[in-house]
């Protein structure tokens, strides 16, 4: 069981790194004396403690990790980060149940931004910055997660299309290389983060709450530091800042490191998803507000337009911020713009749902099903941007679109079954397993998830990690032949 | 002229054979000694055994005193390879490569005198693909070629009853198309040539080949047989070189679909092409041709290296309906035998690209050379040089030059001496519009025209480049 002990060994060190980060609150904290400064030291004692004494026990069993133990460490850091992330919201908000500070945790590392908190406004600066800050740091964690670990799926990367680069699928270690462009990407996600604080602060926003925006916006979480989320500042300029940073959060970050990189917009052209990204957005915001328009919602084209702009843009990347209680649209309008979160966001961005190229995959599939079934002899390669599309990763795709149909109906019957009403039920679970965060009715953009009981929660809290980790990483984790030696 | 050729194969062969019988000193160079037995006993050249990329073969093939050096090998590495040798070591004049890949007409910098030393470069598999994709605008038509950069077109044309002109006489072409300048250069009736006169009359069945400015084509052919619909429905057998040409060039006007046996091969033109359906299949099994609604195709083009299967999956093709079918046929005589039979087009791929190699190896002022009916005549394109004093050509009407009878002037091309004023994308620009000049009996002559004239056999070509040889007092 040396693989084990080994990931172990890593756990401890993110551990410890992760107790540091704590120190960022806890000087806030002090800084502007909000008042919750004893919820930080303990946290952070027993993060630094559970670390150290993991790293004792692991110390000895340093050795590169393959491809088993990638999967492992990467369940296992979703798993056990929030467990520690949950202890300065305990320790400031002594009536909150483990169930629902796990859930919060959760979801700000898996840049959901689903909450079970209320009264956001009232709560001291440093544990909002704590919460958005989950955000960011699980938008770091997805990049690597698609740099790293999901190649390996044959459903992740840019692999997918360019099968001729000797990419990590068929690399049996984990590459120095993938740190490298890994540490690329990041740069990339800090510099986009400094611009977005910066334009918020320009839009009219306070600093601190540009700035733990801007984590929420480009991890693509969710978590607002007001009840009234995004709509609290009321502000076309601040709604434009978001829906521009979200857009840019949606596309593939290897195609922004390419283009920095480059000092060229030519990745941007030659970016297969790009355009059906772009084009859906477009179409379906158009055709929504004509949809709407008769309803007299708002007043007015350009009314509509804005509001149905900002909630299709923030639900469909996954972002999941609200400027009005969308409720009151018909129930055809809200469905759909949650549905838009399951496809839309761009593999390699920080977004939610099966991401576009699966979905493009998935539509081509079917078209040559088609193609077939009238030319029996007809040979027609899938194809991405000019290449063909290995058959093994179609089908992966393929298996990839069953299983997620598949945790959806399990988990909405699983809600149901425990008492939510169908469109709460269901709506929560797409919600939650696109990571975008708010759903309808009771879990609706007005209301939040404190109102399921806990053992709906935990169902959202799994649906969150799996969708999260592109759902095989961790059915790969749960299968008896992962553990047979 | 002595000239080496590098490579025996299907282009090697035929420019040998087109070669030889021209007066030339010629040695083929193969590592194939098969192909090169068989070339020697067929006819009068020397053949030399190794690799052509060797200075040292090459020397043993004579190419310290060649005078031309055609590379047409499969490989365009040993193409290249060799041009730079015969021009390094050798110093041969003329030096022509065939290059498939298509991206070194990206960088013609490559080929020049300090890298690969190659003077022109030819592609046969490109030169069949644009024959093909003509036959497809043109669907009426066995031959289309043009002259004066696609300005005039020489077609050949298959009459049949009910076109306007078939049964009257030629001079009635007049009376049917007024304000309309077309010519006709030639008719072969059963094979054997016509000299077309005024009063001659066209019968059913006559391969005409007529002369006109490209835009007054159609209706040219319209007065030789019915009009056929346009083509939109194209079915290809085989994705060779060729096929695969042809249908990346076809695949974006027209719904085509590609027939391919090989099953990697099949997968591999999927990936290559973007809107062509590719079938993996035999295109000899009935079943697959009918499930694909072989009936509907207005244009079947088989494209296999094998020349039998091709002539079995047109015949095949043609009997279940498809409107026209085509077979690309290598063996010559194959060619006579199956053309305006059941298939109403054969073609020769080895001599349709021989024209523009042709038009290196001739002497004198040829612009252009077209073979026709399979090698047998030829439409050249040649320069008039001089003035009346020094030339036969020059200043004179065409009824006054002597040209040997089976040869005839069918067009000229006018340099302009003055710019026009033309439209380009809504912006005039200055152009010098060359004019074309279909030649009638009283046409004169003038320095510089590009003459074009219609050899019914081969043996005439020397005689007509003769007289287009200037006097010795000239220069």
């Amino acid at each position: 069981m040396s693989g084990l002990l080994s990931v172990l060994r890593v756990l401890a060190l993110l551990l410890l790194l992760f107790s540091g980060t704590m120190l960022i609150p806890l000087i806030i904290s002090h800084a502007v004396a909000d008042g919750a400064e004893h919820a930080y030291d303990g946290a952070m004692f027993i993060t630094l403690g559970s670390g150290l004494i993991l790293w004792l026990l692991t110390r000895r069993h340093e050795r590169e990790l393959k491809i088993k133990d990638g999967f492992l460490l990467v369940v296992l850091v979703w798993l056990v980060l929030p467990f520690f992330a949950t202890l300065p919201l305990l320790a400031y908000l002594p009536g909150l149940s483990f169930t629902d500070a796990y859930f919060e945790a959760t979801s700000g590392l898996t840049a959901t931004g689903a909450t079970v908190l209320s009264g956001l406004d009232q709560l001291p600066l440093s544990i909002n910055f704590w919460r958005t800050f989950l955000h960011w740091l699980g938008g770091m964690g997805i990049i690597v997660l698609a740099v790293a670990i999901l190649p390996l799926l044959g459903v992740g990367g840019r692999q997918l299309f360019k099968a001729e680069v000797p990419g990590p699928m068929k690399e049996a270690k984990l590459s120095p290389r993938m740190a490298e462009t890994a540490k690329g990407f990041w740069l990339i996600y800090l510099l986009l983060t400094i611009a977005c604080t910066v334009s918020l602060i320009y839009a009219g926003m306070e600093a601190w709450d540009a700035l733990m925006h801007a984590f929420s916006i480009m991890g693509l979480g969710g978590f607002s530091t007001k009840d009234a989320s995004l709509g609290h500042f009321n502000s076309v300029p601040i709604e434009m800042v978001a829906m521009f940073f979200a857009l840019l959060s949606g596309i593939s970050y290897a195609t922004h490191y390419m283009a920095f990189h480059g000092h060229s917009l030519r990745p941007y052209r030659l970016d297969v998803e790009l355009p059906f990204f772009l084009g859906t957005l477009a179409v379906s915001i158009l055709a929504l507000t004509l949809y709407l328009l008769p309803f007299g919602i708002y007043d007015g084209f350009w009314h509509t337009l804005r509001y149905v702009a900002f909630h299709s843009i923030s639900l469909a990347t996954s972002l999941g911020f609200a400027t009005t209680d969308y409720a009151a649209w018909p129930i055809f309008g809200q469905l759909w713009i949650l549905f838009l979160g399951s496809f839309i966001a761009c593999s390699g961005s920080t977004g939610g749902g099966i991401k576009m190229v699966r979905a493009i995959i998935l539509y081509k599939q079917v078209v040559r099903e088609i193609l077939r079934s009238m030319h029996p002899n007809v040979v027609q390669p899938i194809k991405l941007g000019g290449s063909p599309v290995p058959a093994h990763i179609v089908y992966a795709v393929l298996a990839f679109g069953f299983i997620y149909m598949v945790s959806i109906v399990t988990l909405t019957l699983l809600m149901t079954a425990s008492g939510a009403d169908v469109v709460t039920g269901f709506s929560a679970v797409v919600a939650c397993i696109n990571n975008t965060g708010p759903g309808l009715n009771q879990v609706g953009p007005a209301t939040n998830y404190a109102v399921l009981n806990d053992f709906q929660t935990w169902i959202c809290i799994f649906a969150m990690l799996l969708g999260r980790l592109e759902i095989f990483t961790l059915l790969v984790v749960l299968s008896p032949a992962f553990w047979r030696k | 002229m002595r000239i080496v050729i590098l490579g025996a194969g299907q282009v090697g062969a035929s420019v040998a054979e087109n070669l030889v019988s021209e007066d030339n000193d010629i040695t083929v160079v193969d590592v194939d000694t098969e192909h090169l037995a068989h070339l020697q006993d067929r006819l009068d050249l020397r053949t030399v055994a190794g690799n052509a990329a060797s200075p040292n073969v090459l020397r043993e093939a004579g190419c310290e005193d060649a005078d031309m050096l055609i590379a047409v090998t499969q490989s365009d590495q040993t193409n290249l390879c060799a041009c730079r040798i015969a021009k390094t070591v050798f110093n041969i004049r003329t030096r022509i490569a065939r290059l498939r890949a298509a991206d070194f007409i990206d960088y013609p910098e490559l080929l020049d005198e300090n890298n690969f030393a190659v003077d022109f470069s030819i592609c046969p598999e490109q030169e069949v693909t644009d024959a093909l994709v003509k036959l497809v605008r043109f669907p009426e038509a066995l031959q289309v070629l043009e002259f004066a950069g696609g300005r005039v077109a020489l077609v050949a044309v298959r009459a049949f009853a009910g076109g306007p002109l078939v049964g009257h006489p030629l001079r009635d072409l007049r009376l049917h198309l007024p304000g309309l300048d077309a010519r006709v250069a030639a008719i072969y009736r059963s094979h054997q040539p016509i000299v077309p006169e005024g009063e001659t009359i066209i019968e059913d069945g006559d391969e005409v080949f007529c002369l006109a400015a490209a835009e007054h084509i159609r209706e040219v052919m319209r007065e030789l047989r019915q009009s056929e619909k346009q083509v939109r429905n194209i079915m290809i057998a085989g994705g060779g070189n060729i096929g695969y040409r042809f249908a990346r060039a076809v695949e974006a006007g027209y719904n085509v679909k590609l027939i391919e046996r090989e099953k990697r091969r099949a997968q591999w033109l999927a990936g290559h092409l973007s809107h062509a359906l590719v079938l993996q299949g035999d295109a000899t099994d009935e079943k697959l041709l009918g499930s694909e609604a072989i009936e509907d195709m207005d244009f079947f083009l088989a494209l296999t290296n094998d020349d039998e299967n091709n002539i079995m999956a047109a015949l095949l093709a043609k009997r279940l309906g498809a409107r026209r079918v085509l077979a690309l046929i290598n063996r010559a005589a194959y060619v006579d035998l199956v053309q305006g039979g059941q298939i109403d087009i054969a073609i020769s791929p080895a001599q349709l690209s021989i024209g523009t190699l042709l038009t290196h190896v001739r002497r004198g002022d040829v612009a252009r050379v077209h073979s026709l009916r399979r090698g047998a005549a030829e439409a050249l394109e040649l320069v008039a040089h001089g003035d009346r004093n020094t030339s036969r050509i020059v200043g004179r009407r065409i009824e006054e030059i002597g040209l040997p009878t089976g040869a005839a002037i069918a067009a000229l091309i006018r340099k302009a001496d003055e710019t026009t004023v033309i439209y380009e994308n809504g912006l005039p620009v200055e152009r010098r519009l060359d004019r074309v000049i279909i030649a009638h009996h009283d046409t004169v002559i003038e320095p510089d025209d590009h003459v074009i004239v219609f050899c019914v056999s081969k043996r005439l070509v020397p005689k007509v480049e003769k007289l287009f040889q200037v006097g010795f007092h000239f220069i």
